[in-house]
């Protein structure tokens, strides 16, 4: 295969990874690991510098939209980036002292766990007595919706915090947003409205990303070659997928997607344990 | 009133993060377009090196001068890279302007907690976190 053929595939594939990944809200690093793993044979060190760049990417990308739009609660996201951040230095650090095999089968976990957290029943209330240590921290908010303006207060502030610091350090680990986790924190602990959990954990994996990529590139995970199909593939397909995203429900897709994560997961695992990795 | 000049303020910190967000990944994406088709043209037609075995990429592509003095030289590669570092700089940069945000806001425990987040990424990058 010459570069040029190489790059072409990877790039239809990133678009794909990024496109699921926003309309699923995991991220486009959750797609982008098994491509280069299982179908293009690339060492996971490798793979998991390109995923971190697709995070970012991707989360930058849809960010954008929605940070315009109100949805999302920027006091609460930098209020967690403190733990996402910490977490995420942590599991860089942590990566080097772990065998490719064993990321490759804890890769397989989270994905099997992000696939039920697709489906689960999503918490749309919003919830009128927070906490006080929410209100203390400024944390509750408004979005807007069709039916005018919501207001939100929170609670299990402490919970929402512990679960991020684990999504951090399994996101500098594993190259990944963690983007189920970090939804799990704020929707099962925090009680927030689906639409503000969801595009504020968007929000936050750019950076949570960024602290863990800058260890990457310096250990020199991060190829040019796989890099650059990667980030404009993710780019493109977490575009599209932001514009989808106000227009359709793409409930269907998430059924599919969750099966197909499950087999890919499975490949995983199963490589992990044969130590193939 | 305080209320109502307070959400004001949280919006216009709103539009001014996200257009950053915009701007900073469309830079990125530009510079990383251009090293990829500079790159593609200059070995597009070579067969695709070993990514099984991991062997780390070299010095040129890792630090901070190697990938400004490599993109200076138009090495493809390093003009790759130097995307890929406007890409990571882009959430940090925004971390930057949500702190000018609260300041302007005299929202003090913000401040503090922006400045948390901000001294992890920097220690994380300047840190010798290397190994």
């Amino acid at each position: 295969m010459t570069i040029l053929t190489f790059t072409l595939i990877l790039l239809i594939g990133a678009y794909l990874a990024g496109l699921l990944g926003s309309l699923t809200g995991l991220g486009g690093g959750v797609v982008v690991i098994p491509l280069l793993t299982l179908v293009f044979q690339v060492d996971i060190r490798y793979a998991i510098g390109a995923a971190l760049l697709a995070s970012i990417a991707n989360s930058s990308g849809a960010a954008s939209a929605y940070v315009k739009e109100g949805i999302t609660n920027i006091r609460l996201g930098m209020f967690l980036e403190i733990a996402t951040t910490i977490g995420a230095v942590i599991g860089a650090v942590l990566a080097v002292y772990t065998p490719t095999n064993t990321i490759a089968i804890l890769f397989g976990v989270i994905l099997l766990f992000s696939a039920a957290m697709t489906l689960r029943r999503k918490n749309q209330e919003a919830l009128t007595e927070g906490s006080k240590l929410a209100s203390v921290l400024k944390l509750n908010g408004s979005y807007p919706t069709k039916d005018g303006v919501v207001h939100y207060k929170l609670k299990n502030v402490g919970a929402g915090f512990s679960i991020m610091t684990v999504a951090g350090i399994l996101s500098g680990l594993l190259g990944i947003g963690s983007g189920a986790l970090k939804v799990l924190a704020m929707d099962s602990a925090m009680r927030i409205p689906f639409k503000v959990s969801t595009t504020t954990s968007n929000f936050m994996i750019g950076v949570t990303a960024a602290a863990s990529a800058v260890v990457y590139l310096q250990r020199g995970y991060m190829d040019p070659a796989i890099a650059f199909p990667v980030v404009l593939g993710v780019l493109g397909g977490a575009f599209t997928g932001s514009k989808l995203l106000t227009r359709m429900d793409p409930k269907v897709l998430k059924y599919i997607f969750c099966v197909a994560i499950i087999f890919v997961a499975a490949e995983m695992m199963y490589n992990g344990f044969n130590h193939k990795f | 009133m305080k209320k109502v000049k307070g959400l004001l303020a949280d919006h216009d910190i709103e539009v001014i993060v996200g257009t950053l967000l915009r701007y900073g990944v469309m830079t990125a994406s530009a510079i990383v377009l251009l090293g990829g088709i500079y790159f593609l043209f200059q070995h597009g037609q070579a067969p695709v090196p070993s990514y099984h075995h991991f062997v780390g990429e070299s010095i040129g592509y890792t630090t901070f001068s190697g990938i400004v003095e490599g993109a200076t030289a138009l090495q493809a590669k390093a003009i790759i890279q130097l995307g890929v570092m406007v890409l990571i700089a882009t959430p940090i940069l925004r971390i930057l302007f949500s702190l000018i945000g609260f300041t302007l806001e005299k929202d003090k425990l913000y401040i503090g907690i922006t400045l948390v987040v901000l001294c992890v990424i920097l220690l994380s990058t300047f840190g010798g976190l290397k190994i």
